[in-house]
């Protein structure tokens, strides 16, 4: 588990627009600057939002990234669902869902 | 001079990125004590507002993360965020890097603290400031707490840099004014966002409207964990003020805003000799 390299990933997305950049141009490319196991580089080539919460990704990261991923704030929390839902609990970290899967706490 | 205002306040994203999902009847007060909260700080005449917050990742990360930092620039830029997304549009907001250099030399007699003369603003001040000095024509020093990556910074310990700042406001010639932002018990950015332990954010305030050391400092993170998520670390401002300020609390509104994320809390606190 490389999670400190997936977190460098989004930290350094969420605040270099060159890197956003990037990402836009050659994601595979720019993936390949980061030290990742192979689930981790598949939800980020994938976007797979939910996988990346359940890997550990502090929320305060990956809440960005999913707006620059262009999800809306009720797609981004029902993403995280669906990715417990589909993966398991969140398996690092301090952002664990403790509500149920079809508990929609704030409405959304 | 010294401090002559002290409060806390809430700083979620949602308070203004959300602000259309939100009854009109629960936004209106909180936003409407945040605007007194604005006029208070103007009535207290300072010339630079201290912001103890608890950043996310806008400057500091797991690479070198420090436990306490001080901004010590003459601009600051902000919010880093997407400005669509927070409702908080991009801007410059001033500093004063000789003052800021004269606090931390002092706060630094006591307590170890990083210092950076590069500063991006996140939410944790945006959404603070968007309300208090919404001009943005009042100097900021900005400060962060460790309250994001673990180990985060002990408890007891931004008592001590509270302490620390207070020593050093009273050796400046300006008059300050100092706010916490953050807390109190929220579940931000996982699928539990709205999720808020008013019983929990109640018995904190009581302790930080007495300024009840003991109790402030009582609380683990594990505890904290279970009973107020991970928001709830950043109850490390609240410490600081309260060390920082030495008076009694006052109140000004609480209000469970789910779909803010947190409980919106404005308070402020006397500042005694």
């Amino acid at each position: 588990m490389s999670l400190y390299q997936l977190q460098k990933f989004l930290f350094d997305i969420n605040r270099d627009p060159t890197v956003q950049e990037r990402h836009r141009a050659d994601l595979p490319r720019l993936l390949d600057r980061y030290e990742l196991a192979d689930e981790e580089r598949r939800a980020l080539e994938a976007g797979d939002i939910g996988l990346i919460y359940v890997l550990g990704a502090n929320g305060q990261l990956l809440m960005h990234y999913a707006a620059f991923l262009g999800l809306s704030w009720p797609a981004y929390i029902q993403a995280m669902r669906e990715g417990v839902a589909r993966h398991g609990p969140v398996r690092a970290g301090v952002y664990a869902m403790t509500t149920r899967v079809n508990e929609k706490v704030a409405g959304v | 001079m010294s401090l002559v205002f002290a409060g806390v306040c809430s700083h979620a994203p949602g308070i203004t990125g959300r602000a259309s999902m939100a009854d009109a009847a629960v936004r209106e007060p909180f936003y409407a004590a945040y605007r007194r909260l604005h006029e208070q700080l103007r009535a207290a005449r300072p010339d630079a507002l201290v912001v103890i917050a608890a950043e996310h990742f806008a400057n500091f990360f797991m690479n070198n993360m420090p436990s306490f930092a001080i901004g010590m620039a003459d601009r600051y830029s902000g919010p880093i965020e997407d400005p669509a997304w927070l409702g908080i549009p991009r801007t410059s907001i001033p500093g004063n890097a000789a003052l800021s250099q004269a606090l931390i030399a002092e706060v630094m007699q006591t307590v170890d603290i990083a210092f950076a003369e590069e500063w991006k603003c996140d939410h944790g001040i945006m959404v603070p400031l968007s309300f208090l000095t919404p001009g943005y024509d009042l100097p900021i020093v900005p400060v962060n707490i460790n309250c994001q990556g673990p180990p985060l910074t002990p408890l007891h310990r931004a008592w001590a840099f509270g302490e620390a700042l207070r020593r050093a406001a009273d050796q400046v010639p300006q008059r300050l004014a100092v706010i916490g932002t953050g807390g109190i018990s929220h579940w931000p950015a996982t699928p539990d966002s709205g999720k808020i332990n008013e019983a929990w954010d109640r018995q904190l305030l009581d302790r930080w409207v007495r300024n009840d050391k003991a109790a402030l400092l009582s609380y683990s993170d594990p505890d904290t964990y279970r009973d107020a998520g991970q928001g709830g670390f950043e109850i490390r401002t609240f410490i600081s003020v309260a060390a920082a300020a030495r008076g009694r609390g006052h109140l000004q509104h609480y209000a469970p805003i789910p779909i803010f994320a947190v409980g919106c809390t404005i308070a402020t606190m006397d500042v005694a000799a």
